[in-house]
C-alpha cells in the first residue's frame, strides 16, 4: 500500500492519509473511511474473481449442447456464481467503497460518524465471505442463490447451513453500513451544505442506506428459520410440516427485490456525479433525481410478489404487483430522462468515465424495459425461469451496476490515489466490455423468448449457435475485467501524478489533496450547490 | 453549538468528542439516531416472526386457538407485568441521573436487571411445563388430535418468538447490569446519560415486542 503513497510528490506540506501507519496492523485496525473502503474494494475485488471463475464455468459448459459438466457440478458452480456476485460483490460494490471513501468527503465531514463500527462491518463481511468460501471448498451447494424451501431445508445434501450463516453475518455488515451512512448523513454535513445541495451520490447512499437497513433483517430472519427447519426439522416454510413454501417465497423476495434497489440506486447516484462533470453543466431535473431515488426505495418495498406470479399466488394478488412495478419503473424512467436532457446539447467529453457511464445508461434503459415485459403476468408466465430473466436483470446488474463501478473506480481513482491511468487503454476497455457485454447477454434474451430454462445443464441443440456467441461474449467480457486490473495497478507506480482536480469536477472531494489527508480537509471547502458548472471551480 | 455548552461538558470531564464531530451535541444526536435505526432493524427482525406467525394463523385458525389453551396465561400476565415494571424503573434510573442522584440510579438499574431475571426464570418454568406436556417440537411433541399439526406450527413459532425475544432480554440485563456499575462509578452525570438513555431505548422495545407477544400467544382465541 505505501508504494502509493503519491501524494508526497504533489505537495509535501499536505501528509496524505496512507501516510499515517503503513504496516498491515495499522490497516487491519484503521477508523479511517477512506482506508475501509479501501479495504473494502480490495475484498469484493477477489470476491469478483471467484463468482467470475464460477461465470466462467457456466458459460464454458453450456458451449456444448449437453453439457461440459455433470448436472451437480453445474448446479453447485450456478449457485457460488449467484450467491458470491449477489451478497459479495454487487450489495456492497459502490456503497461500501466508494461510499465509504466518499460520503464524508462529499459533505465535508471527517469521517463516518460510527468510525468502529465501520470497521465492524468489514471484518463482519470477511468472516461472513469466509464461512460461504469454507462452503464451496467443502463440496459446494446446489440450491440456487435463492435457498428456496422445502428443496433447501429438506432435500439438499450439500453445505446449505454454511452458506445462510455466512450471508446472515455478511448481512450485518450491510446494516451497519447502512447505519452508519444515514446517521453521517444527517448529523455530520458541513455549515452550508443542507439536503438541496447534497450531491446526487449522497441521495443515492442515503436512500440505499434506508434500504440496507430495513430489508436486511428480513433476511437474516428468514435464513435463520431455514437454519432451524435444517437443523432441528422444525419450522414453518416445510408443507410436511405444516408449514408454507409460499411464506418462505414471500419472505425472500421481500428482502432481495429491495436488494435489487440497493445494487443499483448507488450506480444511479454515481453516474450522476459522472455525467455532470463531462457534460460541465448541473444535472437537468436535480430535485426530481432526489425524489425519484426516494420513489425507488419506497416501491421498491412493495413490489416483490412479481417474482411469484407462478408460484401459486392469487390472480389479484399478481395484478397488484403487476401494478406497482409498472410504478417502480416511472422513477428509473424520470433518471433516464434526466441524465438525456443532461446530456442534449451539452459539450460532451468522452474521458473513460464518461464512456462507462454512457454505457451504464444503456444498458440500464434495456434492462429496465425488459423488466417491464415482465412485470405483466401475462408475458412474464411464459418467460419464468427462462433467460430472458437471466438476461433481464444481468442487463440492470452488470451492465448497471457493474459498468457505473468501473465509472466510479475510474472517475475517483486519481482522487484516491493520486496518480493517472492511462486514458487510452481504459477507454478501449470500456469500449471492449460494453461489446463483450452485449454479446454475451443479448443473445440469451433471444434464448430465453425462445424457451430455453434456466439452471440446466444441457439444452436442445438448437439453442446451441446464440450459446456459443454468449460464450464467446463472455471470454471476452473477462479480457475487458482484467485489463483495468493490470492499468490500475500499473498507474499507481507508474501513472502521472493527479492533480487536486483532474477532471475540473465540482464536489467537495475534488477541493483537497489527491490523496486526501487523514483529516479530509486542511482548509475549510467552500460549499455551493451541487454541479455549479456554470460558475468557476472554487 | 455555542462554546458554554462546550466548556460546561469540558469542566464535566465525562463525555469524550471523537474526532469526527464537532462537539458533545452532534455527537449525542447522532448516537440516538444510530440507536433508532438500530431498533428499526429489530423491528424487521421480529416483523418476519409476526408476519409468519400471522399467516400461519390465517390457514390453521382452529388449531391454533386450541394450541393457544396450551399456553399459560397465569405465567404470561406475570411476566408481562414484571417486564412492564422493569421498564418504567429503567426510566426513573434515567430520570434520577439527569438529577444527579447517583445512589438511586444505580439502585433503580439494578431492580430493572433483576426483574429481567425474573423474567427469564419465569420463562424457564414455563419451557420445563411445556417439556413435561410434551408439546415442544423437534424434542418431545406429541399431541394427538386433528389439529397435531397446527398445534406444532404454533408452538415452532411460540418457541422461535420467545427464544429470540429472550435472547434480547438477556443482552439487555447484561448491559443494564454493567451499567449499574458503572453508574456506582460515577461515570454518567445530568451532563452525560447518552449511553444511559439509549440503553433504555432498547430496554424499551423488548418490552414493547412482549406487548405484542403476549395477547398474540397467550389470549387470542383462548376462549375460541
Amino acid at each position: 500500500m505505501s508504494s502509493i503513497d503519491a501524494g508526497e510528490s504533489m505537495a509535501p506540506s499536505t501528509p496524505s492519509f496512507y501516510a499515517g501507519g503503513e504496516g498491515l496492523m495499522a490497516w487491519l485496525t484503521t477508523r479511517d473511511h477512506k482506508r475501509i473502503g479501501i479495504l473494502y474494494a480490495l475484498t469484493i475485488t477477489v470476491f469478483f474473481a471467484m463468482g467470475g471463475i464460477a461465470a466462467a464455468m457456466i458459460r464454458l459448459n453450456l458451449v456444448e449442447p449437453a453439457g461440459l459438466l455433470d448436472a451437480e457440478t453445474y448446479n453447485k458452480a450456478f449457485t457460488f456464481h449467484g450467491v458470491i456476485m449477489v451478497w459479495f460483490f454487487l450489495i456492497p460494490s459502490i456503497p461500501a467503497t466508494l461510499g465509504n471513501f466518499l460520503l464524508p468527503l462529499m459533505i465535508g465531514a471527517r469521517d463516518m460518524a460510527f468510525p468502529r463500527l465501520n470497521l465492524a462491518s468489514w471484518y463482519l463481511f470477511v468472516i461472513g465471505g469466509l464461512f460461504t468460501v469454507s462452503a464451496l471448498l467443502l463440496g459446494g451447494v446446489d440450491t440456487g442463490w435463492t435457498f428456496y424451501t422445502p428443496f433447501s431445508t429438506m432435500f439438499s445434501n450439500t453445505h446449505v447451513i454454511l452458506v445462510v450463516v455466512g450471508v446472515f453475518i455478511t448481512g450485518f455488515a450491510t446494516i451497519f453500513t447502512g447505519i452508519n451512512f444515514i446517521v453521517t448523513t444527517h448529523t455530520l454535513r458541513m455549515p452550508g451544505m443542507h439536503w438541496f445541495r447534497l450531491p446526487l451520490f449522497v441521495w443515492a447512499m442515503y436512500t440505499v442506506s434506508l434500504v440496507m437497513v430495513l430489508a436486511t433483517p428480513v433476511l437474516a430472519m428468514t435464513l435463520s428459520l431455514i437454519g432451524l427447519e435444517r437443523i432441528f426439522g422444525v419450522g414453518v416454510f416445510d408443507p410436511a410440516l405444516g408449514g408454507d413454501p409460499l411464506l418462505f417465497q414471500h419472505l425472500f423476495w421481500f428482502y432481495s427485490h429491495p436488494a435489487v434497489y440497493i445494487m443499483i440506486l448507488p450506480a444511479m447516484g454515481l453516474v450522476s456525479e459522472v455525467i455532470a462533470c463531462f457534460v460541465r453543466r448541473r444535472i437537468f431535473g436535480y430535485k426530481f433525481m432526489t425524489y425519484s431515488m426516494v420513489a425507488n426505495a419506497v416501491i421498491g418495498f412493495m413490489v416483490w410478489g412479481h417474482h411469484m406470479f407462478v408460484s401459486g399466488m392469487s390472480v389479484y394478488a399478481s395484478m397488484v404487483f403487476s401494478l406497482l412495478s409498472f410504478t417502480v419503473a416511472v422513477p428509473s424512467a424520470i433518471k433516464v430522462f434526466n441524465w438525456t436532457a443532461t446530456l442534449h446539447k451539452g459539450d460532451i467529453t468522452f474521458e473513460a468515465p464518461m464512456l462507462y457511464a454512457l454505457g451504464f445508461v444503456g444498458l440500464f434503459m434495456l434492462g429496465g424495459l425488459t423488466g417491464l415485459m415482465l412485470a405483466a403476468p401475462a408475458l412474464d408466465v411464459p418467460l419464468t425461469d427462462t433467460y430472458f430473466v437471466i438476461a433481464h436483470f444481468h442487463y440492470v446488474m452488470v451492465g448497471g451496476t457493474v459498468m457505473a463501478y468501473l465509472a466510479g473506480i475510474h472517475f475517483w481513482w486519481p482522487k484516491i490515489t493520486g496518480r493517472m491511468y492511462s486514458e487510452p487503454l481504459a477507454k478501449f476497455s470500456a469500449i471492449l466490455m460494453f461489446v463483450g457485454f452485449n454479446l454475451t447477454f443479448f443473445p440469451q434474451y433471444i434464448l430465453g423468448y425462445e424457451g430455453m430454462p434456466r439452471r440446466y445443464h444441457s439444452y436442445p441443440p438448437q439453442f446451441q449457435v446464440l450459446n456459443i456467441f454468449s460464450s464467446a461474449g463472455a471470454s471476452i467480457l473477462a479480457v475487458s475485467y482484467m485489463l483495468p486490473v493490470l492499468y490500475l495497478l500499473w498507474s499507481l507506480r507508474h501513472g502521472a501524478a493527479a492533480g487536486n482536480n483532474p477532471w475540473g469536477a465540482r464536489g467537495l472531494e475534488w477541493q483537497t489533496s489527491s490523496p486526501p489527508p487523514e483529516e479530509n480537509f486542511l482548509h475549510v471547502p467552500i460549499v455551493r450547490e451541487a454541479y455549479a458548472y456554470d460558475e468557476p471551480a472554487p | 453549538m455555542n462554546a458554554t455548552v462546550m466548556d460546561i461538558e469540558k469542566h464535566d470531564g465525562a463525555s469524550r468528542v471523537e474526532v469526527q464531530f464537532n462537539d458533545p451535541v452532534q455527537q449525542r444526536e447522532a448516537a440516538t439516531l444510530g440507536m433508532w435505526l438500530f431498533l428499526s432493524t429489530e423491528i424487521m427482525f421480529f416483523g418476519v416472526l409476526f408476519a409468519s406467525y400471522t399467516i400461519c394463523r390465517v390457514l390453521y385458525p382452529e388449531g391454533f386457538a386450541e394450541a393457544s389453551r396450551h399456553t399459560d396465561m397465569l405465567f404470561g400476565t406475570i411476566e408481562t407485568a414484571v417486564l412492564l415494571t422493569s421498564s418504567s424503573l429503567v426510566a426513573l434510573a434515567l430520570r434520577s441521573i439527569k438529577l444527579d442522584q447517583r445512589r438511586a440510579a444505580t439502585w433503580l438499574l439494578l431492580g430493572t436487571a433483576a426483574l429481567g431475571v425474573t423474567f427469564l426464570v419465569m420463562h424457564g418454568f414455563e419451557y420445563y411445563n411445556e417439556y413435561t406436556e410434551h408439546l415442544i417440537p423437534g424434542i418431545n411433541f406429541d399431541q394427538p388430535g386433528p389439529h397435531s399439526r397446527a398445534i406444532e406450527l404454533f408452538f415452532c413459532l411460540y418457541y422461535f418468538i420467545t427464544g429470540f425475544h429472550s435472547v434480547h432480554v438477556i443482552i439487555g440485563v447484561v448491559l443494564i447490569s454493567t451499567l449499574a456499575i458503572r453508574v456506582a462509578h460515577g461515570t454518567f452525570g445530568p451532563k452525560n446519560y447518552t449511553t444511559l438513555e439509549l440503553t433504555a431505548l432498547y430496554w424499551h422495545l423488548v418490552d414493547i415486542v412482549w406487548i405484542f407477544v403476549y395477547p398474540i400467544i397467550y389470549l387470542v382465541g383462548r376462549s375460541g
